[in-house]
């Protein structure tokens, strides 16, 4: 039987590991990651998930330790954020290259310096490249429902990628909202067991993380990213299946109340439910306003992407990361690239905000709607507008 | 069944090859002797898990690979948190019959910059734990893999591309970090060194480190004659002479007690040793007489430790 309940993010995401019966969970303390080791280690400690608990000695070890993991076969989960992430960088490319599935909740954090705890998106997008499938959630609820996900489309044979589940570190991770757990044998039936035939086994020997040289590289790094690009379809399969057992629908890109809408606000994370409420007032108000919220950042779903925003004149883009010295946020940058080519594309106007934990409100969400209308109407050179930097007026945008 | 064994007088040696040829390890190398040697005493139903170094490079050129145990490499700094997953994650899968049930040994390796520079942390985590694995550490004193740079394992004195001996330098100007009493004392039941110059010692004490419970660590002596600037067919003599003069002496620490494995009535003069080798070829008379005073010291503290603390 499902059960109604009221969680906090991360006890969500805890909740959904010990659901996919997860065989080793390694994990190093970092804020606001913390609640999600601190529970599955109570589990543990309880008898409630049977696995084991590496209270490794850094994040670099935690990532290494599910490599090693992975590669006999464990279903392996950690959890970081900010510092931790960037910290693991390099052992991500071998996950990705290795073809492990692991699972990893990442509870978004500013970057230092100068040293924050907060949310935002600088963690995650450093690690854009790493060829992770990446998704994003809006709330509790779809913290617990991603988690879930994560296990049955990675170790899908046909995907085998590892998974980064992003949730807003503290506006999720430490906030309580009700939520629905689901049934185990539903959770059982939608998450097979899972069987990796290439497990490192003495009765069958393999050799995992060869040396590649010039003549094999190339090859192997374009297998690669077919292999990531392939993983699309096993995605929204996932989500389909999802939806016939649990009820609840996912896509890689969601659109609200975008139909008939010329302008659409573009959120990714927690953000898109203060946008959805500053949609609602304007829809009222008579104004084609909508909301596009990114779940799945990579891979990258340009189909979805480039058919939701086709009749729509401006997308007011936040970003809640820095490119130093680039082309604005990582996500306004990459949603121009996705349409340059598009025989007519939106205006695509990008916002940075919401940095090292500084409040998005409604009312910003008022304003980049208002000033991105006004930049299509009248054009402007500017690469990006930040938001609610202190002493600088709004409408000051950034130059190249 | 038991393995196919060769007799080398009162000793039996595993028959199989672990470490296929067609590697490409230099000449004469002291580390390709020591896995091959190490791999014979692990045997079957073993799990490698290794740094990022000569070994990994030489014995991994994709498609192909010399490897018939099961072997994992990813990164140079962390052999140590790799054998813990290892380790953890198949025993979890074994407790949750998602595994057959087996005697797996578990074994990280990697070379001295691996272990006693970036891989410190990741291997000492490992250790306090107290995961269930042997832990070899190949000693060539240098990185050698990117061209004999110097690490905090090479000797004090000699001539690495890092801390060159010049006009205003003797060469490396630190002593080496002394790992084995590093390791002994997280408390982990088995400690030793080894050298494959004496190779049913060292094939003895691997085999000991895999059986032992809990964490073990051997630190082998792996002679390069490329760095060391020495010739290929003098790897076994000068991995002798570093035992003979007390540079390198053979000892475990079981249990936190010493036995030391090989003493010679009189150590021969280190100058011997030094004077194999290129890499200590400009050291002055004055500069030998300070390492053979550090050597006397060393070995003195040794035998004092074996007395106090004797392993039976």
């Amino acid at each position: 039987m499902s059960k109604r309940v009221v969680l906090e993010a991360s006890h969500a995401v805890a909740e959904a590991v010990r659901m996919a019966d997860v065989d080793i969970v390694a994990a190093y303390p970092i804020t606001p990651q913390t609640h999600i080791p601190e529970r599955l280690a109570e589990m543990v400690a309880d008898g409630d998930l049977d696995a084991a608990y590496v209270p490794v000695e850094s994040e670099h070890s935690a990532m290494s330790c599910v490599l090693g993991s992975a590669a006999v076969g464990a279903r392996s989960f950690t959890t970081t954020a900010s510092q931790g992430l960037v910290l693991m960088h390099e052992a991500l490319y071998i996950a990705s290259s290795h073809r492990y599935p692991i699972v990893m909740a990442i509870c978004n954090r500013a970057l230092s310096a100068p040293i924050n705890i907060w949310c935002d998106h600088s963690d995650v997008m450093a690690c854009r490249d790493t060829g992770w499938i990446q998704v994003f959630c809006q709330n509790n609820q779809e913290s617990f429902d991603m988690t879930l996900w994560a296990f049955r489309v990675g170790e899908d044979p046909d995907v085998m990628f590892p998974v980064m589940v992003n949730l807003d570190g503290f506006i999720l991770s430490h906030v309580t909202e009700p939520l629905i757990l689901p049934d185990q044998d539903d959770v059982s039936r939608f998450i097979p067991e899972y069987h990796y035939r290439l497990a490192l086994d003495p009765a069958k020997p393999t050799s995992h993380g060869c040396f590649g040289l010039p003549d094999i590289y190339t090859e192997v790094k374009y297998s690669q990213e077919l292999a990531l690009r392939k993983s699309r379809s096993v995605i929204d399969k996932g989500w389909k299946e999802f939806s016939n057992i649990f009820g609840r629908e996912y896509k890689a890109v969601e659109t609200y109340k975008a139909e008939g809408a010329s302008t659409l606000l573009v959120t990714m994370g927690s953000l898109g439910e203060t946008a959805k409420m500053v949609i609602d007032e304007r829809r009222a108000n008579g104004e084609a306003v909508g909301h596009l919220n990114l779940r799945l950042w990579r891979p990258f779903p340009f189909d979805e992407f480039r058919d939701a925003v086709k009749d729509v004149k401006t997308l007011a883009v936040l970003d809640r990361c820095y490119s130093f010295g680039g082309p604005g946020g990582p996500v306004a940058s990459e949603l121009r690239s996705a349409l340059y080519n598009q025989e007519t594309r939106p205006h695509v106007v990008g916002f940075i905000g919401g940095i090292g934990g500084r409040e998005v409100d409604a009312q910003a969400f008022g304003y980049m709607i208002d000033r991105a209308n006004e930049i299509t109407e009248k054009g402007s050179d500017d690469l990006y507008e930040p938001l609610l930097v202190r002493g600088l007026e709004s409408g000051t945008g950034v130059r190249g | 069944m038991a393995p196919d064994t060769i007799k080398v007088g009162k000793h039996q040696i595993d028959a199989k090859e672990y470490l296929a040829p067609g590697h490409t390890f230099c000449t004469g190398c002291g580390e390709a002797l020591a896995i091959r040697l190490a791999c014979k005493a692990i045997g079957n139903d073993a799990i490698i898990a290794m740094a990022t170094g000569c070994s990994e490079v030489c014995t991994s050129p994709l498609p192909v690979t010399s490897w018939q145990l099961p072997w994992l490499h990813t990164l140079f700094e962390n052999a140590g948190a790799e054998i813990s997953g290892i380790e953890a994650g198949l025993k979890a899968m074994m407790r949750k019959g998602k595994a057959p049930e087996r005697d797996i040994k578990f074994v990280a390796m990697g070379g001295d910059g691996g272990t006693s520079d970036i891989g410190l942390q990741s291997l000492s985590g490992a250790l306090e734990r107290g995961h269930d694995f042997l832990y070899l550490c190949w000693d060539n004193e240098a990185y050698m893999n990117t061209g004999i740079q110097r690490s905090s394992a090479t000797p004090y004195g000699a001539s690495t591309t890092t801390a060159p001996a010049g006009k205003l330098s003797m060469g490396q100007s630190t002593q080496k970090k002394n790992l084995v009493e590093i390791f002994a004392a997280h408390g982990i039941p088995y400690v030793a060194t080894a050298s494959p110059s004496y190779p049913f010692d060292f094939i003895n004490k691997v085999k000991k480190g895999v059986a032992i419970k809990g964490p073990a660590y051997i630190h082998v002596y792996a002679v390069c004659p490329t760095g060391w600037r020495t010739t290929s067919d003098r790897t076994i003599e000068i991995g002798k002479l570093a035992t003979e003069t007390g540079v390198f002496p053979l000892y475990e620490i079981e249990g936190g007690k010493y036995r030391i494995n090989y003493e010679p009535k009189n150590l021969k003069p280190v100058e011997e040793y030094l004077k194999a080798q290129g890499r200590f070829r400009h050291l002055s008379p004055s500069e030998i007489a300070k390492i053979q005073e550090k050597v006397n010291e060393d070995f003195a503290l040794l035998k004092e430790r074996a007395e106090r603390l004797p392993a039976g």
